[in-house]
């Protein structure tokens, strides 16, 4: 029996113990569920919204890592974390939760969040496409597809990515060269003031 | 009620007004011929998007606010595109739940918006106007074409998921698969119909999206499919400028199927606007040209 333990020991990859960091925050869980209006505590971690995610691929921790480190209050680790970028809101884990969660309302309050406590974002171009179209938004009323573009690619430096993509929207028309505006852009002025500006 | 045509406000979006104004005219046009006219909202401003409701979610709801408020109140407001109308249906509930935030906000756009509001998408107006021709109502339709068993890959994309608050209201797969049918599709069943097309993350990280994308296309091409119909322009888009497979099939919006179908004519440049140009195969399916 005993060398049988032995064997098993052996054979099984050591798992890590659960590290909690020190820094954990107590009320993060309640921050979130009132912000959200989500019950982040009824998670049972069944991992159904990571296993339909679409992006969890490219996420480092996914939506149920997002959901479980919310509820054991490891607040900077999900603020630096790149998921809360990569979620596009498609709500495909939404619909699809069994404790009916909604995981994206979670990501948007996280999201704010890590502004509203200047981290620096893990995906800094997601954060800069967001902000040219909300610029867009409070300059004209509606998004203004090219120059939210042109934007994106002077704040990012990348004039040469996506040209082929570009050049083929505008020959087809696609890109409107005039905005398409409201009668008074001004009067959305007062919306425009957090801080998600740079 | 003009030439007997029934009224219903129309909320476009950002993406039909320009980069999908084929989309817009088609859907015009298609309705016209099933005995509606879109009235469109007098003034509309972005519902926010995919970024407001990212980064601020007061500022989503004050945006969203102002569309409620400029729909008039004898009519029922349809919103085409699927995000807009998820984020609209969004703040609609948020407003008839918390009157202290939809006082706030009818003082602030100095607006009054009706709690009441019937908002629907575009597959419950379908679904609205087969009830009354089922009834007897309004005239049968009159196809002016058939798709001639043209094998159809209905893709939504992430329309229909929505979050618990507001799941009642999620566009239906159904209404467009069923009228499809009628129109002489031949529907192919994948596994990709539901998924999301990557929407904003097409600009800020292509080399995410365009796997994704790939898969979508490569998925309806196994089971056979000659093309693509969706019913989200940004899916449209997405789909078209981010794959990079050899033999990509054409991504038509619903509503240029169904215009076609129901008569139109002239397709103007509604094609000629396709990166993908799906004039090949309609021309192959006598899709196109004056046979009407």
């Amino acid at each position: 029996m005993r060398s049988m333990t032995r064997m098993v020991e052996e054979e099984t990859p050591a798992v890590a113990p659960l590290h909690i960091p020190a820094e954990t925050d107590p009320f993060l869980a309640d921050e979130v569920t009132a912000r959200s209006g989500v019950n982040t505590r009824t998670c049972f971690s069944c991992l159904t919204c990571s296993g339909g995610c679409p992006f969890y691929k490219a996420m480092d921790m996914g939506p149920h890592g997002v959901m479980r480190r919310v509820n054991y209050g490891l607040k900077t680790e999900l603020l630096t974390s790149n998921t809360i970028w990569l979620c596009v809101g498609c709500h495909t884990c939404s619909a699809a939760c069994p404790m009916a969660i909604d995981v994206s309302a979670v990501m948007d309050v996280l999201r704010q969040m890590s502004l509203e406590e200047g981290i620096a974002p893990a995906e800094p171009t997601v954060l800069d496409f967001h902000r040219e179209v909300l610029g867009s938004i409070e300059r004209y009323g509606r998004t203004h597809k090219l120059e939210i573009m042109l934007r994106y690619k002077i704040r990012r430096f990348s004039f040469l990515e996506d040209m082929d993509v570009g050049l083929k929207m505008l020959a087809k028309r696609k890109l409107d060269l005039k905005p398409s505006k409201i009668k008074r852009p001004r009067i959305l002025a007062s919306l425009f003031k957090k801080g998600w500006r740079r | 009620m003009s030439d007997g045509l029934i009224q219903v406000s129309y909320f476009p979006g950002c993406s039909l007004a320009t980069s999908a104004r084929e989309s817009n005219e088609s859907l015009i046009r298609a309705c016209g011929y099933m005995g509606l006219e879109l009235v469109e909202l007098e003034d509309w401003n972005c519902c926010g998007s995919s970024s407001a409701h990212s980064l601020d979610h007061d500022l989503a709801l004050g945006l969203a606010a102002r569309n409620l408020g400029l729909a008039p109140k004898d009519r029922p407001l349809m919103i085409m595109c699927p995000s807009c109308y998820r984020n609209q249906i969004g703040a609609l509930t948020r407003l008839q739940a918390d009157g202290v935030a939809r006082r706030h906000w009818e003082r602030r756009w100095g607006l009054e918006i009706d709690p009441g509001l019937q908002i629907v998408s575009f597959m419950e107006l379908m679904k609205f106007m087969e009830r009354l021709r089922a009834m007897g109502t309004m005239p049968e339709l009159d196809l002016k074409r058939g798709l001639g068993g043209l094998k159809v890959a209905l893709y939504m994309g992430c329309m229909s998921m929505f979050p618990p608050s507001i799941r009642p209201k999620r566009p239906s797969a159904d209404v467009l698969i069923h009228q499809l049918k009628e129109f002489g599709a031949e529907m192919v069943t994948w596994p990709h119909q539901d998924r999301c097309c990557g929407t904003f993350l097409s600009v800020a990280r292509p080399d995410i999206v365009t796997p994704m994308v790939n898969d979508i296309m490569n998925s309806a091409l196994n089971v056979g499919a000659d093309c693509l119909v969706t019913a989200c322009a940004m899916c449209q888009l997405n789909l078209e400028i981010r794959a990079t497979i050899d033999k990509k099939p054409p991504i038509l919006h619903f509503t240029e199927v169904a215009a076609l179908v129901l008569g139109a004519r002239d397709s103007g440049d509604w094609f000629a606007r396709h990166l993908v140009d799906p004039r090949p195969m309609l021309k192959a399916k006598g899709l196109t040209g004056d046979r009407a």
